[in-house]
């Protein structure tokens, strides 16, 4: 359990926050210069803060009130940044091992040849960094990090410099950082995907106070939380692979209602988190008869809401979970939308993307 | 080196040795204060810049008396050092540290730079996988920097050979003990028929200058070949 309290005054405003992260992945979650950067930072060493406390299980790191301040070389964490820092004149191999030199001798030790091969980075020990890709260059500053024997995995939005296919290329190992090292891990991100991925809970930031904490399906599910802007919004589902059909559609069972998605790779049984973005949802107030969409899920209007634009947010309670979704006020006018109101949400199979399904945490189940 | 008589053969030796020393003696000095002109902020940071740059500025003539008071035998800190059988007056050493305060502000320029192009964000990373400031300065920016301190020294070393003003107002131009390569052209040429010595001694100087380019040059290149890992 890290436990964060802080004090800054910053450019813009004043950073004022404490909270609790328990075990798993917890990701601070807020747009650009909400102070993201800051808390990790403190968290690491790298920078002091006026006033506050960090502790990490027993171990006090930070404490102005007792004079507690340990220097980043002492804190035992693993902090992977966005631009991953490798040591430019080192080979990969060396930078694994750069770490090592300075771990107590008792640290428990993450066995090298296992985090080679869970990173498939064992045919670039002998390059230097300079001849990576990008993607490489990040998953060897990931295993750099976790040989350094760490109580704590930070990630400084470590996804953000990389394009979108290297994105895919990386997640999936911190999904198995999460499920399969269960190294406690804070990791910073504004992007919503990486939440509905990773988050075992989330702390959401808003100009350095915290808007929000909770589970990673109850936080994106509060459509007040938003970032990065509507078009990211929407909500997580938890859904259970009932069996794989052979026009490559799985279908899952999510509270009760049948799902239909593009085939995931999961075996029949595994639990799935299931992200759909508010904009692909459809309302209908009736059944919807003759429709090519294969999801349609009876619901009831918990809430609308909406400001000056055309647009309006939609939350939706159903049997599989709370659904939001994004139409126009004109529409919700149209169908006489209002709070208790039946329905059905229409989400076309095609439209959940293969990276909006995932493993849920297992340290949650 | 026959070719070269016995006084000239003395001179060349003498300033091989004055600049060997001026310039790796100053190496580790020059290379702290490299960084803290780079990554440090203290009060009087400026002024420390100045006293660096100064002998780049100043008159030579001027350092080299500004040395004789400070260094002379009669001057305080002269005369405290002389008590521990440290002694600059007319002597080799004495040539050694006019040329090491005159290369100084050279080697502290090559090697700031070369550390303000080292990305401080590698020295967090380094800190937070667990090496405290000497180590990650030892593993990562030390060799980061290698080639900005090759070019640093060998720039001190061309600059000590080549010392004449701070050198012969400070400790003269003593045949043996103070007199070096410049200062012993200058002696060659204040006589009749001293043209043919002096121009045997223009060539070494040459020479050796070129020399130490060459090989500046050389190393630096295979730094950089290990630094960008191709």
């Amino acid at each position: 359990m890290l436990k964060v309290a802080l004090r800054q005054p910053l450019a813009d405003f004043t950073l004022d926050l404490s909270f609790e992260a328990p075990a798993g992945v917890t990701v601070l979650f807020g747009g650009s210069g909400a102070g993201k950067t800051t808390v990790i930072n403190a968290v690491a060493g790298l920078m002091r803060p006026e006033t506050g406390r960090v502790a990490l299980q027993d171990r006090l790191l930070f404490d102005v009130k007792q004079g507690v301040w340990l220097p980043p070389h002492r804190r035992r964490l693993g902090y992977i940044f966005q631009e991953a820092r490798l040591f430019p004149h080192m080979t990969v191999r060396q930078n694994l091992l750069f770490g090592r030199w300075f771990a107590p001798r008792g640290a428990a030790r993450e066995d090298l040849d296992r985090i080679i091969s869970m990173l498939g980075i064992g045919s670039l020990l002998q390059r230097h960094p300079a001849a990576l890709s990008g993607g490489e260059k990040q998953r060897v500053a990931i295993g750099r990090a976790l040989l350094s024997s760490p109580d704590l995995i930070l990630a400084d939005e470590p996804l953000a410099a990389l394009d979108e296919a290297r994105k895919e290329e990386i997640l999936p190992y911190f999904e198995r950082l999460r499920d399969e090292l269960k190294i406690p891990m804070l990791y910073v991100s504004h992007s919503a995907a990486e939440v509905a991925r990773l988050a075992t809970s989330v702390v959401v930031l808003k100009d350095g106070k915290v808007q929000r904490q909770g589970s990673a399906t109850e936080v994106l599910g509060d459509d007040r939380v938003m970032p990065t802007g509507v078009r990211a919004a929407g909500a997580l589902l938890e859904a259970r692979v009932l069996r794989h059909h052979l026009d490559g559609l799985s279908e899952l069972d999510a509270g009760g209602l049948s799902l239909f998605l593009p085939r995931v790779q999961q075996d029949p049984g595994s639990l799935l988190r299931v992200r759909i973005l508010a904009q692909d949802v459809i309302l209908s107030r009736q059944k919807p008869e003759g429709l090519s969409a294969l999801n349609i899920l009876p619901a009831e209007v918990e809430q609308i809401r909406s400001g000056t634009g055309p647009g309006a947010m939609v939350s939706l309670k159903t049997e599989a979970g709370r659904v939001l979704a994004r139409i126009t006020r004109r529409s919700a006018q149209a169908l006489d939308l209002a709070p208790g109101a039946a329905c059905y949400a229409v989400v076309k199979s095609v439209a959940i993307a293969r990276s909006d399904v995932s493993g849920t945490p297992q340290t949650e189940a | 080196m026959s070719w070269l008589g016995p006084e000239e053969w003395q001179a060349v030796a003498l300033s091989l040795k004055v600049s060997l020393w001026a310039s790796l003696l100053t190496l580790p000095f020059g290379i702290f204060t490299a960084y803290a002109l780079a990554r440090w902020h203290f009060p009087g940071k400026q002024l420390v810049n100045g006293l660096v740059h100064l002998p780049l500025i100043l008159p030579p003539v001027v350092t080299g008396y500004l040395l004789l008071l400070t260094f002379g035998p009669q001057a305080g800190l002269g005369s405290l050092l002389q008590q521990f059988g440290i002694s600059f007056a007319f002597r080799w050493t004495g040539a050694a540290l006019a040329a090491a305060i005159m290369g100084f502000p050279l080697m502290v320029r090559a090697i700031r730079l070369s550390i303000e192009a080292v990305d401080p964000k590698l020295e967090d990373a380094a800190a937070t996988l667990g090496a405290n400031r000497f180590w990650s300065f030892v593993s990562v920016t030390l060799p980061l920097i290698l080639p900005g301190i090759i070019a640093g020294t060998i720039l001190a070393f061309a600059k000590a050979m080549g010392e004449f003003g701070a050198t012969i107002t400070f400790v003269s131009n003593i045949p043996g003990q103070t007199q070096t390569l410049p200062s012993a052209i200058y002696a060659f040429l204040q006589v009749p028929g001293g043209e043919t010595p002096a121009l045997r001694l223009v060539v070494v100087s040459v020479a050796v200058a070129m020399g130490a380019l060459i090989l500046s040059e050389l190393l630096a290149r295979r730094a950089a070949r290990r630094l960008g890992g191709l």
